[in-house]
């Protein structure tokens, strides 16, 4: 046996390709937090455009007197009319802030979502759990459930979500491993069924009120907000996103494979079990409020590791950052492009994230 | 202590372990002992057992009776992040469709010696760069690990197991893949590492060059352990892999090295 002498170092591999980098433990390009504090600037513009549009336009420095009135007397001296901190402080506010929990929770489940399953096309709607929820959410509509009060809808949604994220899981999976193919029919088909559930509840419920509202909410919109709609939601998310962002090193552990992330310690069916609740939990309480709005999960977790890598130690706040911001925006374009008429957010997602959906397709399939 | 130290070489001690899936029996009960610091290959022909009883190691595969001992603990007993911080595991599988980079890949390693919320620090960044350098992929750290050739993608998870800095080591075939070059410095490094380690290898003659023992399985029982001398006899190969080879004395190391008559 001879050992052909290499030079030490050399690097051996298909020839032309150049990847020599620095000797860093840090990516090459944009800085993280730069790209955080743009995202961020980016959010709090969207936030104000938000607030700021609408039929009796407001100026963006306005606003913030407003709100830093608000926040304390003495910091703004008030020069506007009352009708307009009203409209300002209990009209708009309220459904910026519920848009941008929404966004940011539909992005960072999707981006869980993807890392739990490994697998990138993953995202609430998609799965089925979006409908799963909507059933749950109908239910109690139509039955008029009250037995936990203001919680019976969000409560309802999350068994919902969680009932059908665990048997599209199960469904897809049977046999020990789980292909692309097999995970996205299962969704298919589990959001295809149980929507028409929900819309068999809604039409069969003898009400024309009600079947008027559902099917508005099953649209997907954040019409109608007010301060008491706001709180459950906008807390799900907040813890959803914290205990996330606690566990990043797990979650990036399982893109590496069931089978290393149990050699590196992770107690992978416990974990994913855990997960799975939370991301229910999250998604049951965003749809009870904004029913079904689709891609976002999809697309902002593509956009951000684009941005910043695959590392969900710096994909997740920067899905979080950049989802409240899509989703204040397009609830904004949703609510001013056809002004009086508002358009349902979830159409406009769908009509943004459908054509996305399929490029990613076939760039997978190219590669 | 976690942080910068490399655990010491931990005792593996596998009593009486069997795998039974979906009524399928893939190890019949095997005792496999590892003394600290013992390099031990395990061989043997294709669908032997050997992955499977690896598996069991490492806690991706729990065994249906017996059990796998490190240290004296049941390491199906202790918490998955503490066996990963003693015992680390080079394997087959590759990551997806995410486009990690090599560095990120070998970031992993450090995991089980962090808390939630906890970032890097200079002392993990070091390991980190190290185990880079140790395996000639410095120069691809920031490269995406799905885009490798299948050495380098090897060598990188190799650098993963490194930065975990254990002292027990379970490798599953690392030098698939690896050219002539890198198999001989992968064995080299573990050696020098100190590490208890039990490396399944199809390559009987490196086998032979740099571990102590050689365990040998056939359709999931362990039919021989011993020393290379002891183990690599004509008739054992023989009755194992079905092949007429001959053995003899390497004129330089008086290692055992096998040829196999390959008539057509």
């Amino acid at each position: 046996m001879t050992v052909v002498k290499q030079a030490p170092g050399a690097v051996e591999g298909p020839g032309g390709r150049e990847r020599h980098g620095p000797l860093a433990g840090r990516r090459p390009g944009v800085p993280y937090s730069l790209v955080l504090a743009v995202l961020g600037v980016v959010l709090l513009g969207a936030a104000t455009a938000g607030i700021a549009a609408g039929s009796i336009s407001i100026p963006a420095d306005q606003v913030w007197s407003i709100l830093l009135h608000r926040l304390h007397p003495a910091l703004a001296e008030p020069t506007w009319t009352p009708v307009r901190e009203t409209i300002v402080v209990d009209v708009r506010l309220p459904r910026v802030l519920l848009a941008g929990a929404v966004g940011a929770g539909l992005s960072v489940s999707g981006a869980a979502l993807q890392a739990l399953v490994r697998n990138p096309l993953a995202d609430p709607m998609l799965l089925g759990i979006s409908s799963g929820a909507s059933v749950g959410a109908v239910l109690v509509l139509v039955l008029n459930v009250t037995v936990f009060g203001m919680f019976s809808l969000p409560i309802a949604a999350f068994c919902g979500a969680l009932a059908a994220l665990v048997a599209v899981y199960l469904l897809a999976r049977s046999g020990g491993r789980m292909t692309t193919v097999r995970l996205v029919l299962a969704g298919v088909a589990m959001a295809e069924v149980l929507s028409a559930l929900a819309s068999f509840l809604i039409v069969t419920s003898h009400d024309p009120h009600k079947t008027q509202s559902a099917l508005r909410w099953m649209l997907g919109g954040l019409a109608g907000t007010t301060w008491t709609t706001v709180w459950i939601p906008v807390g799900a998310v907040l813890l959803g996103t914290a205990v996330l962002l606690g566990v990043c090193r797990s979650l990036n552990l399982l893109l590496a494979g069931e089978e290393a992330a149990a050699a590196l310690g992770l107690d992978v069916h416990r974990f994913r079990a855990s997960l799975f609740t939370l991301v229910a939990l999250m998604i049951g309480t965003i749809v009870a409020v904004s029913g079904q709005i689709g891609f976002v999960g999809l697309i902002l977790p593509h956009v951000v590791r684009l941005l910043v890598g695959a590392d969900q130690r710096r994909a997740l706040p920067a899905a979080a950052l950049l989802g409240a911001a899509f989703l204040i925006a397009a609830d904004l374009a949703a609510r001013t492009m056809m002004s009086p008429e508002e358009i349902p957010v979830g159409i406009l997602t769908a009509l943004v994230g459908g054509p996305f959906f399929l490029w990613l397709m076939r760039r997978k399939a190219a590669r | 202590m976690t942080t910068g130290t490399t655990a010491a070489a931990g005792a593996l001690d596998a009593q009486e372990v069997s795998v039974v899936v979906n009524g399928k029996t893939l190890v019949h009960p095997a005792s496999l002992q590892v003394a600290p610091g013992e390099m031990v290959a395990l061989v043997g022909p294709n669908g032997a057992g050997k992955s499977t009883l690896l598996r069991t190691f490492y806690r991706a595969q729990r065994p249906t009776s017996g059990r796998v001992l490190l240290d004296g603990t049941d390491v199906w007993r202790m918490p998955g992040k503490r066996l990963a911080q003693q015992l680390a595991a080079v394997l087959q599988e590759t990551a997806g469709d995410f486009e990690l980079t090599v560095y990120d890949v070998v970031a992993m390693g450090r995991t089980p010696h962090k808390r939630a919320f906890a970032g890097d620090d200079a002392d993990d960044r070091d390991i980190i760069l190290r185990a880079l350098e140790e395996l000639h992929v410095d120069a691809l750290a920031h490269a995406p690990f799905d885009q490798l050739s299948g050495g380098e993608k090897q060598r990188v998870l190799i650098a993963r197991a490194l930065a975990q800095r254990t002292g027990t080591m379970v490798l599953d075939e690392p030098t698939n893949h690896l050219d002539l070059r890198h198999q001989l410095d992968t064995l080299r490094l573990v050696r020098r590492l100190g590490a208890t380690a039990v490396i399944a290898l199809h390559d009987l003659n490196l086998a032979a060059a740099f571990c102590d023992r050689i365990c040998v399985m056939d359709a999931g029982r362990v039919v021989a352990t011993g020393t290379p001398v002891e183990v690599l006899t004509p008739a054992l190969l023989s009755e194992v892999y079905r092949v007429e080879a001959e053995v003899t004395e390497h004129p330089r190391t008086g290692v055992p090295h096998v040829t196999v008559q390959a008539s057509p």
